[in-house]
């Protein structure tokens, strides 16, 4: 009793001869199908090769195009002179000529002979199991596939729309249920002859004939009607792409392949050396005696699928450049953005550094530099504070930045007096963001500053008109950030629940709530400025209610106490 | 309307492409055959095509590397080299070469000349258009040469393959780390800037417009419109149709410039280490800004050659240390794609 190994080969002939000979020398007959592609003197200078072993045979030739009859063609023929020619052969194994057994082939032998009445072979229904990638899971065997998709792509795709749009469907024969699976199978001599001698073949094989991918539901589906125990599995391991491309293996997945303990693997890259080395010379192996498990090294794969389809969020770069609406978000990981807040406080961002542990900027879209934390000239990843530069392209520094201090949380100081025109719906459309705005804050730089009064009067108008313009962007439907806007006059009121919450979001928790607030601003005599701009016929609105005389709410002179301790 | 505007841009870019194979038509007369040795090249072979100017220096570890990822056949263009190069190049068996002493500003810095060859020679093939001070490294490149990365493309049905060119400088001045020709330039170029780039999609030929670097961050900051283009598409399954439009950023038909993905994954892309701050280029660069060969209105570049002929430091503090593909792969310089 042995295992019989159906090689279909068409290219790598050097490859696919060392792997007959690691077959055969442990005793496995061989039946080898070359495609009929394949150019004569090819195919001569093979079979010469393989002529001194003599338990290998060659089966007749059929013209295998990706996707259609020609490779269930040869499999039946190389099936038929297998269990023909090799009597005591009782399961049989379909390779291809880029398979490489893993494991030593007595392993194998030992492993199928535990379990002579199992047959090995992937077999899904359709509807159970949405596998296809193409969008032909049910249509594949209801529609006519008579045109080769990698020849005639054109043809198969109008053949496809005619038929549906005239809705046309073929009848299954017999009542069989479709089934799908990996082409690679192994099955025992009663299954495997039961569905070649089968009298109801020629019915079978003329439908098959025109459904799309043959060889991944013939025997698939004829299986289901013959076996005794179907182990819905496939002993080789190969692992295909999003868009139903095999993976191939080279030789930096040898650690991973010895992983997996399966049996066979595929496809491997004709020159992987040091894979067809390290397997096909081992002596003996370990003889694990362990079950194949593929799914061990499935993760490597699934990420793999994520990377090319969804991509490293945040990452701009010569091979990922998503168009707007598709990027995943602008930045790769939640920031804050604060305004107005270094206005009224004075020590502001040294406080929110230490309540916070996170990095902390100034003014990052300052019109004279981009104040990075610490004074930094350049920072992370050599971003540099140059003006120009990051108004060249402000969607890349902020990207950047974000990305260049993963694991780190960014904070930063933004306000009118920025550039912010061409920033300001990319932050405001950024699920990272978390903005938190004092309006009209920026009137207090200008309350104490030492200009003259017209000077100072043009400066709050053109500020308000820009920050009020910024605040209609926070406030549209298209902004995905989280915004938290208080007036000026609002948030003095009762600054430390807002803080709290501000400080909370940002994540490192303090059990014992806020020890330190910030020094605010003295603002005795900010509502007689305020005051002062309206007689001058600017009103300013943005920070809300000061009254004119000293208040309640403005800070208690009498008793200063910039640190309030809970 | 934007229908026919794309089909009018398709019209003019096919008459444009058209043109450019027409000028490399021409340029063929420029170019004298000193080592053709092209009748070796194999049918599948990898083929790399460059134009060179004194940079006898750079050879040896270039031959040696692009070698090693399995290159077939090395094709040369020799724009009027004094130092060697010449030489050097007719000692190797797998290189062929050209000898011309046209300009290389009118020849749009060699591209004319490599058209020509292209046209000749790489059609079938998968061609790698490369300066002498351009490394390509690429995922997993030390276990998986060419023939490996191009095998997947072609099964991929991809057409080109692109890269992000890294400027690696020194720690320290440009001048005090001596370079030994044959060893790895990577020794004392091992520092670079790995955050700080700017992209933009061109929206005539759809490349990705790539700037920044150390060259914007010191020498470019205040007109970054002129720092230098970092994107390239230096691997392409070559048709004899194809024609690079500016230098290697660009070619025509404009779907090989898409070499990246846009609805957010990403696509396989390689790193082109530039090795031209050895301590060379100090000397060099007044020789440069003399030629005034290497830009279209070289006049604007004058300050970007009096500041490297001032032998400056490039490193600062945020400078990160080559350790090798992986680390870049992680910082998102280039990417694995799919390619398990």
């Amino acid at each position: 009793m042995s295992v019989g190994i159906i090689m279909l080969v068409h290219t790598a002939f050097d490859r696919a001869e060392q792997v007959a000979r690691h077959w055969s020398a442990a005793g496995c007959p061989i039946v080898v199908h070359a495609d009929k592609n394949v150019v004569p003197s090819a195919y001569n200078a093979f079979v010469d090769a393989l002529s001194d072993m003599p338990n290998v045979r060659f089966s007749k030739r059929h013209r295998c195009e990706w996707g259609t009859w020609g490779l269930v063609a040869a499999t039946q023929s190389a099936s038929r002179l297998m269990l023909d020619e090799f009597p005591h052969v009782r399961h049989v194994y379909l390779a291809s000529g880029s398979c490489l057994p893993l494991r030593p082939v007595q392993e194998l032998i030992d492993y199928l002979a535990e379990r002579s009445q199992t047959d090995f072979i992937e077999s899904a229904t359709t509807s159970d199991v949405p596998w296809t990638i193409g969008g032909f899971d049910k249509e594949r065997f209801t529609l006519r596939f008579p045109f080769a998709w990698r020849k005639n792509r054109f043809l198969f795709d109008k053949y496809v729309a005619i038929q549906r749009l005239i809705r046309y469907r073929r009848r299954i024969p017999n009542g069989i249920v479709p089934h799908m699976g990996s082409q690679w199978w192994c099955l025992t001599r009663q299954t495997l002859s039961a569905i070649l001698d089968d009298p109801d073949r020629p019915i079978y094989d003329r439908y098959f004939k025109k459904v799309w991918i043959p060889d991944e539901s013939y025997f698939q589906t004829l299986a289901r009607l013959y076996s005794r125990q179907i182990e819905s599995r496939s002993l080789t391991l190969s692992k295909f792409d999003y868009q139903g491309k095999p993976h191939i293996f080279y030789d930096d997945h040898l650690q991973l392949l010895r992983r997996s303990d399966c049996f066979v693997a595929r496809k491997i890259w004709p020159f992987a050396n040091r894979l067809y080395d390290a397997f096909l010379t081992d002596p003996a192996g370990a003889m694990k005696r362990t079950e194949p498990n593929p799914g061990k090294i499935d993760r490597i794969f699934a990420k793999a699928v994520e990377r090319r389809m969804r991509g490293r969020r945040g990452l701009y770069m010569q091979s990922r450049f998503p168009v707007e609406g598709r990027e995943n978000g602008l930045t790769c990981a939640p920031y804050a953005v604060f305004e107005g807040f270094s206005d009224l406080f004075e020590n502001f961002e040294r406080w929110l550094a230490k309540v916070t542990g996170a990095r902390v900027h100034g003014h990052l879209f300052a019109p004279e530099r981009a104040e990075f934390a610490d004074g930094q000239s350049v920072t992370n990843g050599a971003l540099s504070d140059s003006a120009s530069l990051r108004d060249y392209n402000p969607r890349a520094f902020i990207s950047s930045l974000i990305w260049n201090t993963r694991g780190e949380r960014q904070c930063f100081q933004m306000g009118p007096r920025d550039v912010i025109k061409d920033i300001q719906w990319d932050i405001a459309k950024d699920a990272n963001a978390q903005i938190s705005v004092l309006s009209g804050a920026w009137a207090v730089n200008l309350f104490k500053s030492n200009s003259n009064f017209a000077d100072i009067r043009q400066e709050a108008a053109r500020l308000q008109r820009i920050e009020s313009k910024h605040l209609e962007v926070l406030r549209s439907p298209w902004t995905k950030a989280r915004v938290r806007i208080w007036t000026m006059a609002e948030f003095i009121e009762a600054p430390m629940e807002p803080l709290q919450a501000i400080i909370d979001e940002i994540g490192k928790q303090n059990q014992f709530g806020l020890s330190e607030v910030p020094k605010m601003a003295d603002l005795t005599g900010f509502g007689q400025f305020l005051q002062n701009l309206k007689n001058q016929g600017m009103h300013p609105y943005l920070m809300g209610d000061f009254p004119v005389e000293h208040q309640l709410h403005e800070p208690n002179k009498d008793k200063p106490k910039p640190y309030l301790v809970r | 309307m934007s229908l026919l505007s794309e089909a009018g841009m398709a019209y003019r870019l096919r008459w444009k492409r058209r043109r450019l194979l027409f000028r490399a038509l021409r340029k063929r007369r420029q170019l004298k055959a000193i080592k053709d040795r092209t009748a070796r090249i194999l049918p599948d072979q990898i083929l790399l095509f460059s134009t060179i100017r004194n940079e006898a220096e750079r050879l040896p570890f270039f031959l040696e590397h692009y070698r090693s990822l399995g290159v077939g056949h090395f094709l040369f263009v020799d724009n009027a080299s004094d130092d060697g190069s010449a030489k050097l190049l007719e000692e190797q068996d797998d290189v062929s070469f050209w000898s011309t002493s046209e300009s290389y500003r009118l020849s749009r810095f060699g591209v004319d000349w490599l058209g020509w060859l292209q046209i000749k020679h790489g059609h079938g093939h998968w061609c790698l258009t490369v300066d002498a001070d351009e490394i390509l490294i690429y995922p997993h490149y030390q276990t998986r040469p060419l023939p490996a990365l191009t095998g997947w493309l072609d099964q991929q049905e991809l057409e080109s393959f692109g890269a992000l060119m890294l400027d690696m400088y020194p720690n320290g001045a440009l001048e005090d780390q001596k370079y030994m020709p044959g060893s790895s330039p990577f020794e004392t170029l091992d520092w670079f800037d790995s955050g700080n780039y700017m992209m933009q999609q061109k929206p005539d030929l759809l490349n990705l417009w790539i700037q920044g670097g150390v060259r914007a961050r010191l020498f470019f900051k205040d007109r970054p419109r002129r720092a230098p283009t970092l994107g390239k598409v230096p691997l392409v399954k070559w048709n004899r149709r194809f024609a690079y439009v500016s230098s290697t950023h660009s070619l025509l038909p404009r779907r090989l410039n898409q070499v990246y993905d846009v609805e957010g994954g990403e696509r396989i892309s390689g790193v082109l280490l530039h090795t031209k701050f050895l301590d060379s280029v100090v000397a060099r660069s007044s020789e440069e800004k003399k030629r005034a060969e290497h830009f279209a209105n070289s006049k604007l570049y004058d300050d970007y050659y009096d500041a490297l002929s001032s032998n400056p430091t490039l490193w600062c503090e945020s400078s990160s240390r080559f350790t090798g593909w992986r680390q870049l792969e992680a910082m998102g310089l280039m990417s694995k794609g799919n390619w398990v």
